[in-house]
């Protein structure tokens, strides 16, 4: 029965790969005219322009992927770890060979609204042109004006190292036909200008989705699933629910305390810390405040969820072990009550990043310590200090157990081999 | 608001707050920087020169030094936050104290104090005291001290500045010089180093101290022309 399964798998497989090189046709399908070009090029040097796009380029974070660790800014080289391989980011500075140099509008919209590339390949989703199909022709002409505003850098992009079959690029023909919709956000009438711009930005420029949302084995969202939290893939990280409704990841959330994290890195319900505190401190923090204002009404918008099925309870020789390790080393900062202090140490009770499902940001978040991040708004953030080298992993177990069962929160118990694999998961 | 609430709950007694706020370094440096008891690859930060801490700090953002907890640990944090934390230990007084080395040959302490004091000019090896101070304890504002140091970490530093896992702005000394030493050198050098009981004062000495001008190829990074 498997083997029949998986024989009917790799038929649909290579019918989709030989539908597609039936359907790819590779070339440029819009050539401008030199007129065209020298229009555009005159347009994209209005300062006013070159300004609104280094926002909302900001805003949507590109140098956090398009820019390599120590590296000059958007020349690539990152490599994004996926769970099909490792696809470095390219050179989007306007250099006229190793970058974007050479790129119309009309490159750049096709690629940002379809995820096709400049000679009309089919981009890999890494790039998030799933959200960023919902970014409107104004807003991507201020971030093309801004891109091709940086000094341009010549660095030759590197090839994606993925495993066959996700390496043959015509496959994503076949993918893009299951997943990918392109259209700009439609705005709904019904509500806000206020949400519908928080909208705009969420499921689009800003990407939220991409992390906060459960990917299935080919990596693609679930649309019911909007915002409903996810494992990171291939990062270790898990991003939460985002609702602020009964049974939601930030069940209780006020606008304020969304705007707070967003803007400072830290809320009176928690801190950003792992893969959030680096789009806090390079992107969200430098939202303007009817902006953030905004994505905190979108997002105390989105319905409540179905309650969690009760967990099992940690057996209590372990919570009494947790317990103790707690009062010896927690206490201190995060309180026996879990409440935190305000606007210092976050509170574990009710933490969203301590009751997510899976447990791995909790795990993760004793054994590598940290500091919040660094913002305007919290220049000199505290810290919390490792104890991957202090505390086996049974240990480890027993302390996060402990804060996920404790005062209000009740969410599964963690394993010591949780906590083994998770040691060894690299931090970038 | 967060900024409010921060105002009004700072008020308790913390008579550092500083020494708070880096809690994180704490576990593994010591609450001021006097580094571990024992044999371990982990160095004393108290005394150091300040440039020197923050280039490091800055090595460890940008890829230019490995270790997995300290990237991840000051990834977020803004470049006028690294030059506060490196000031704090900068100016941290932590007494010293000593630390196990494994047993070593006659001939290959003597190797080491031969290399400390004098290096190896048929092979173009500077003596440490040449650029890390007639003391060992460095030199304001960029020579890092080697006193006080374990023999696991001097052995691996110099094993990673052989290996380009460590790197610096421009050239770099140290990537010269330990190519230019042995294995057996590099052991001798930080076995040597590991058993000195140093001086009391394990600050740096002042910028003046640096008598003669370092060789042609050795290039001091950028933090220090920033500073």
């Amino acid at each position: 029965m498997r083997r029949w399964r998986h024989g009917i798998w790799t038929l649909v497989l290579l019918l989709a790969l030989g539908l597609g090189w039936w359907l790819f046709v590779p070339g440029r399908l819009h050539e401008p005219t030199p007129a065209q070009r020298e229009a555009e090029s005159a347009q994209l040097h209005d300062p006013a322009l070159v300004a609104r796009g280094a926002y909302l380029a900001t805003v949507g974070d590109c140098a956090a992927c398009h820019t390599a660790r120590g590296g000059r800014p958007y020349a690539g080289g990152r490599a994004l770890p996926t769970p099909f391989g490792d696809v470095p980011a390219p050179n989007i500075t306007p250099d006229a060979e190793t970058g974007i140099g050479q790129w119309s509008f009309e490159d750049f919209w096709r690629a940002l609204h379809e995820g096709l590339g400049r000679h009309g390949e089919p981009l890999y989703p890494v790039f998030s042109y799933t959200s960023f199909t919902k970014v409107n022709r104004e807003d991507a002409q201020a971030i093309f004006a801004y891109l091709k505003s940086l000094p341009a850098v010549r660095q030759p992009d590197r090839a994606p190292e993925l495993a066959f079959p996700y390496s043959v690029r015509q496959g994503l023909v076949a993918w893009r036909a299951l997943y990918f919709k392109p259209g700009v956000f439609q705005p709904d009438a019904s509500r806000s200008a206020e949400w519908n711009r928080g909208a705009y930005l969420v499921q689009g420029l800003g990407h939220c989705n991409e992390c906060h949302t459960t990917r299935n084995a080919l990596g693609a969202m679930d649309e019911k699933q909007r915002l409903a939290g996810g494992e990171i893939p291939a990062q270790g990280w898990y991003a939460p629910d985002l609702s602020t409704q009964p049974g939601g990841g930030l069940a209780g959330w006020s606008a304020q305390d969304i705007v707070d994290l967003l803007k400072t890195g830290q809320s009176a319900r928690g801190t950003a810390f792992g893969p959030m505190a680096d789009v806090v401190r390079n992107s969200t923090q430098h939202l303007d405040d009817a902006d953030l204002r905004a994505v905190a009404t979108y997002l105390q918008s989105l319905p409540p969820r179905t309650p969690a099925a009760p967990v099992e309870v940690a057996r209590a020789a372990d919570l009494e072990a947790g317990g103790k390790l707690y009062g010896e080393r927690c206490a201190d900062c995060h309180g026996q009550d879990g409440k935190g202090v305000a606007g210092v140490y976050p509170p574990l009770d009710g933490n969203s990043s301590v009751t997510e499902p899976t447990g791995t940001n909790a795990v993760r978040g004793v054994l590598l310590g940290g500091f919040a991040p660094a913002t305007a708004g919290n220049p000199e953030p505290y810290s919390m200090p490792p104890f991957a080298q202090q505390l086996s992993d049974e240990d480890v177990a027993a302390v996060v157990n402990y804060i996920r069962q404790s005062w209000g929160n009740h969410a599964a118990p963690v394993l010591s081999a949780d906590v083994s694999r998770l040691r060894h998961t690299p931090v970038d | 608001m967060a900024a409010n609430a921060a105002a009004q709950t700072a008020a308790p007694a913390k008579p550092d707050p500083m020494q708070r706020r880096v809690a994180a370094c704490a576990s593994c440096h010591g609450v001021h920087g006097e580094g571990l008891p024992g044999d371990v690859k982990i160095p004393r930060l108290a005394g150091k020169p300040a440039g020197y801490l923050l280039q490091q700090l800055e090595a460890f953002q940008n890829g230019q030094r490995h270790h997995a907890p300290m990237e991840y640990v000051v990834r977020q944090l803004s470049p006028e936050y690294l030059r506060q934390i490196a000031d704090w230990f900068a100016a941290q007084q932590a007494p010293y104290e000593k630390q196990p080395v494994p047993a070593q040959t006659a001939e290959a302490m003597q190797r080491g104090e031969q290399l400390v004091k004098h290096g190896d000019p048929s092979r173009g090896i500077p003596s440490c005291e040449s650029c890390h101070g007639s003391t060992l304890t460095g030199v304001e504002p960029m020579m890092p001290g080697l006193a006080g140091l374990s023999y696991a970490y001097i052995d691996a530093q110099l094993d990673a500045w052989r290996t380009h896992q460590r790197s610096t702005d421009g050239p770099g000394c140290m990537v010269v010089v330990a190519n230019r030493m042995t294995v057996g050198d590099v052991t001798a050098v930080a076995a040597w180093l590991a058993s000195q009981p140093p001086p009391a004062n394990l600050h740096p000495l002042p910028a003046s101290a640096q008598k003669e001008p370092l060789p042609g190829w050795c290039v001091i990074g950028k933090s220090e022309v920033q500073r």
